[in-house]
């Protein structure tokens, strides 16, 4: 990556803010002007994501395309760039650029049928965003918490406003538990800068800068149980069920397509990079927690009947294999976890954009309302039988390739924990196989004779999300290049 | 000219030009008023003649910024004093601008109402400038006086006499404490000038530590009445609830940042030295006012109640902040405090305007009165939620900033558990807010979409209050240049 490429960086939380104020000056009757603007700068995301993506490649220096403005120093507490917005990304980061890219796509697509409040719905969607994509490339402490509390707080309005079955209690249990989750956090904050004393928040030193062993295991767990919060991982995964069955299409498909990957990857940088040494030590805590939620949520997932529960449910489970896989504390494990992220997001996007193209029809989503959906909806059924396999890890789709990771590594580290991984893999495919028998085959219920197939724009949206399962299935190694050099430069990593 | 003791004694009263000018022309509001019938004027003049005082004694306070002289050993006009000055003039001077057509229709007395405001600023600036503790007991006392009776001024409301007898009894009590207090540490230190008690003090063992704590202790209830700290916060509620709506602000604003101004520069000066004795007082009444302010707001059902409870919450951040000080981290810990006052005062005074202008449509304040108001006036619904996201904490937003800031230099002070309770007390804080902030955006308005609009003046002083707001939560670099240059005068 050159150094001019950090303004791309930049483009990439000015552009959705951008977006959000100037929807902010469209009348709200201009519905054709609203999809048109959504429309180019969902796209220009997706394409500077894309070349994001494809311009960084390692090279020795973990971080690229560093760009860096002083924003307040020398006052008060503040030393030499005291805070600074500062961008740049490592392989890691460049991954999951690339996600949000192509999961905002879709979800601008498929949010253009909102009737209720279209320009409002936008705005906000927009505002998260610039909010995930400002935690992935943000390199100062105090913006990275800014854009992580950005992402966050529209989820709210998001939810309460366009969502549906219990909303209001999906929305507020889902804020609350979030914004509880950022307390340790920002805790941990505050104490790394005073631990650090260079009275900067400049992550790039505060990642070098030597940490005292004891503070490293004080504060690392405090950083995984904040972060792990919106990672949903177990046992902070309560509000992830209720959110999701209560949340619009397009903030399901972005809530649990990236920003649940906010959560596990803030544990990557504030945690397993920031602290190693704390991460070595807690790892296998790590593991532990990651298998109980895999097995939890796919055991959970067996009983559900409400789809977007089911897929909650299976996201928690998913979720674990993500904190195992950072938990092995070796390279492939965690280049696995990093992997999945990247799998799970796109899949279960696919997932969420899959069911409100029913749910927007039918207003029913327990599965045991329907059966034979595979007759009245013939290409929803593809879409959704692939999503299904791409979920269960298919070899040639994107989770076989993260799940073999994790697999490996954790057999590597913790060879019980890689039996039980396999087991829940195991499961993932009863509870998918159940859904699947129970609503897609069998004798046609007359009473949805009247569901239409998708739009061709939701058609569009999952396409562009089946590609990407495919490429990453079959093609991983511009993720590998990139991710796994960039994890290897934690110190006490094995390979 | 010379004192008694034949020291030379400063007497250049272009130092206390502001505090003058602003005390004409309080005397020619008022005055004025009375005759306005004999003289047959507009009823606009005594509104104009208070703004005009208080430009002209902005003008002087900005100009008079890189002073540092005393006044008679009794007043010091230093960094520290022009921040609060520029500072309690402004909020004077947006709340009037902001809210007039509440006042004029709302208050009884407008002219005696403004007169009062402008003689409570006077009072707030002295209590900032103050360099020796009788003087801060009269500014004090002028400050409060002016209040209580501009409490009671509510027009056709019960409430507002009770408010201001609860607020009278009370706060004689408080102001008699805190004299026997300073009684106290006059008579352990036998001097009332800060500079000379906090040479006696960190002279060693003064022997007398019985009489020393006590006067410690007493000082902190003055205070802590003043600051509303719990537990001597009771008074607040009922205060905010019958206060007309401007009073609210201002006792939410200036009142609270003099007290503040205060705290700093006694426990950041005279009473540092004995700071072990007084930080674990402190620390107490910090906890308590964090976790009672946030946790009774959340059963609220008046939005000035809640507002009152929050803003004890803020006051405990505040106090917090004021234990820093006395950890050997004074300037920084002062320059972040200044931080989030002023941010605190920016985000409450748009949030009081809004709720004022709320008030005059519809001359409710129960929180359930503002379902809808996404609807029938989405402006203003913007400018609450905007407001009360930023007493949050939340991003974007210069509470963000500052509380950031004021965290952190607690945290670097050494004090991580009181943070603690400082972050998740702020997340408590959230939920009461997204209480309001759900009326105004998930329901329908009760009587129908009709769609109002805010008075020019409404929409001027609400614009700059929000821009501000979202300029210094993205770019706090000013606020936070003035409030260390403040503090850098202090210490």
């Amino acid at each position: 990556m050159t150094e001019n490429d950090g303004y791309f960086l930049i483009a990439l939380i000015v552009l959705p803010l951008l977006s959000a104020v100037s929807l902010m000056i469209i009348p709200s009757k201009e519905r054709a002007l609203i999809v048109g603007l959504t429309a180019i700068s969902s796209l220009v995301m997706f394409f500077v994501s894309i070349y994001v993506f494809m311009a960084y490649s390692f090279d020795g220096s973990t971080f690229q395309g560093v760009m860096s403005y002083p924003w307040v120093e020398n006052v008060g507490l503040l030393g030499e760039n005291g805070i600074s917005l500062k961008v740049g990304i490592d392989g890691v980061t460049a991954s999951l650029v690339l996600l949000t890219g192509i999961v905002v796509l879709p979800g601008t697509w498929v949010s253009w049928k909102i009737q209720h409040r279209l320009k409002d719905f936008f705005i906000l969607f927009y505002i998260l965003t610039a909010g995930v994509y400002g935690v992935f490339v943000l390199l100062d402490l105090f913006f990275w918490f800014l854009a992580y509390e950005t992402a966050l707080l529209p989820m709210y309005l998001l939810i309460a406003v366009w969502g549906s079955t219990r909303k209001e209690y999906g929305a507020m249990k889902l804020m609350m538990m979030l914004m509880a989750g950022s307390i340790p956090i920002f805790v941990a904050i505050f104490a790394l800068f005073a631990e650090v004393g260079l009275g900067t928040f400049d992550m790039e030193v505060l990642l070098s800068a030597s940490k005292d062993e004891h503070f490293q295991k004080i504060f690392f767990p405090l950083v995984v149980i904040g972060c792990g919060t919106l990672g949903a991982m177990f046992p902070f995964h309560s509000w992830s069920p209720d959110g999701h069955a209560a949340a619009p299409t397009a903030v399901s498909m972005v809530h649990a397509g990236v920003l649940m990957k906010v959560g596990a990857f803030g544990v990557v940088r504030l945690g397993v990079q920031m602290m190693p040494e704390g991460a070595l030590f807690w790892g296998p805590a790590l593991v532990a927690l990651g298998i109980t939620a895999a097995l939890y949520g796919a055991i959970s997932a067996l009983r559900q009947t409400d789809m977007k529960m089911l897929m909650g449910f299976s996201s928690i489970s998913h979720m674990g294999y993500v904190f195992v896989g950072l938990g092995t504390m070796n390279v492939i494990g965690m280049t696995g976890a990093v992997l999945q992220m990247t799998a799970h997001g796109l899949m279960t996007a696919l997932f969420f954009l899959l069911i409100g193209a029913m749910y927007d029809q039918s207003h029913n989503r327990d599965l045991p309302n329907f059966s034979g959906l595979a007759k009245q909806m013939p290409i929803w059924s593809v879409f959704f039988v692939f999503a299904s396999l791409a979920s269960l890890g298919l070899p040639g789709l994107s989770g076989f390739i993260a799940e073999v990771h994790i697999f490996i590594g954790a057999f590597r580290s913790y060879p019980i924990v890689g039996g039980l991984a396999v087991l829940t893999a195991a499961i993932t495919t009863t509870y998918l196989m159940r859904a699947l028998a129970q609503a897609f085959f069998g004798e046609a219920n007359p009473k949805w004779d009247s569901l239409n197939e998708m739009t061709w724009i939701e058609r569009s949206g999952a396409a562009v999300l089946v590609g990407a399962i495919l490429l990453l299935g079959l093609w991983p190694s511009p993720w590998i290049d990139r991710i796994a050099p960039s994890l290897s430069q934690i110190p006490g990593l094995m390979m | 000219m010379t004192d008694i003791f034949g020291q030379t004694l400063n007497l250049n009263y272009v130092l206390l030009l502001p505090e003058i000018v602003l005390l004409i022309f309080s005397m020619l509001v008022i005055g004025i008023d009375a005759f306005k019938r004999q003289l047959n004027i507009s009823g606009n003049v005594p509104v104009g003649l208070a703004l005009a005082g208080l430009v002209v004694a902005l003008t002087l306070s900005i100009l008079q910024v890189n002073m540092d002289e005393d006044f008679a050993r009794l007043i010091q006009v230093d960094s520290f004093t022009s921040f609060f000055r520029i500072l309690f003039i402004a909020i004077t001077l947006v709340l009037i601008v902001g809210s007039h057509e509440y006042i004029e229709k709302s208050v009884s007395h407008v002219g005696e109402f403004y007169g009062l405001l402008l003689l409570a600023t006077v009072g707030a600036m002295l209590m900032a400038s103050a360099r020796e503790l009788l003087t801060a007991y009269l500014a004090i006392e002028l400050l409060s006086f002016s209040l209580y009776i501009a409490v009671s001024l509510a027009r056709s409301d019960r409430r507002s006499g009770e408010a201001s007898l609860k607020y009278v009894l009370l706060g004689g009590v408080a102001s008699a404490s805190l004299l026997y207090g300073l009684s106290m540490i006059y008579g352990v230190t036998g001097a009332t000038q800060y500079h000379e008690i906090s040479a006696v003090l960190s002279a060693g063992d003064t022997g007398l530590t019985t009489p020393l704590l006590l006067g410690l202790v007493l000082i902190i209830v003055g205070l802590g009445f003043k600051a509303s700290a719990v537990p001597f916060h009771m008074w607040t509620p009922d205060a905010y609830e019958g206060a007309p709506i401007p009073v609210t602000a201002f006792l939410s604003a200036t009142s609270k940042a003099a007290t503040i101004a205060l705290f700093l520069r006694w426990f950041g000066g005279p009473l540092l030295p004995i700071a072990s004795d007084w930080q674990f007082i402190l620390s107490g009444v910090a906890v308590a006012t964090m976790v009672v302010g946030n946790l009774v707001a959340l059963q609220q059902v008046n939005i000035k109640r809640l507002l009152a409870y929050s803003s004890i919450g803020q006051m405990g951040y505040m106090l917090m902040a004021i234990v820093a000080v006395g950890s050997g981290f004074g300037s920084d810990a002062t320059s972040a405090v200044l931080v989030h006052l002023a941010g605190y005062i920016i985000t409450n005074l748009l949030v009081f305007i809004s709720v004022t202008h709320f008030f005059n449509q519809t001359g409710q304040e129960e929180i359930t009165s503002f379902k809808g108001l996404a609807q029938s006036n989405p402006y203003l619904a913007l400018m609450i939620t905007a407001g009360l996201f930023s007493l949050a904490g939340m991003p974007l937003l210069v509470g963000f900033f500052t509380k950031f800031i004021l965290f952190q230099a607690v945290v670097s002070a050494g004090h991580l558990g009181l943070v603690t309770v400082a972050v998740v007390a702020s997340t408590v804080s959230l939920y009461y807010y997204l209480m309001v902030v759900r009326q105004m955006y998930l329901y329908e308005p009760e009587d129908g979409t009709e769609q109002w609009r805010l008075s020019l003046t409404g929409y001027v002083t609400t614009l700059a209050l929000f821009v501000s707001l979202v300029v210094f939560g993205l770019w706090g670099t000013p606020l936070y240049a003035a409030a260390d240059a403040a503090a850098a005068g202090m210490f």
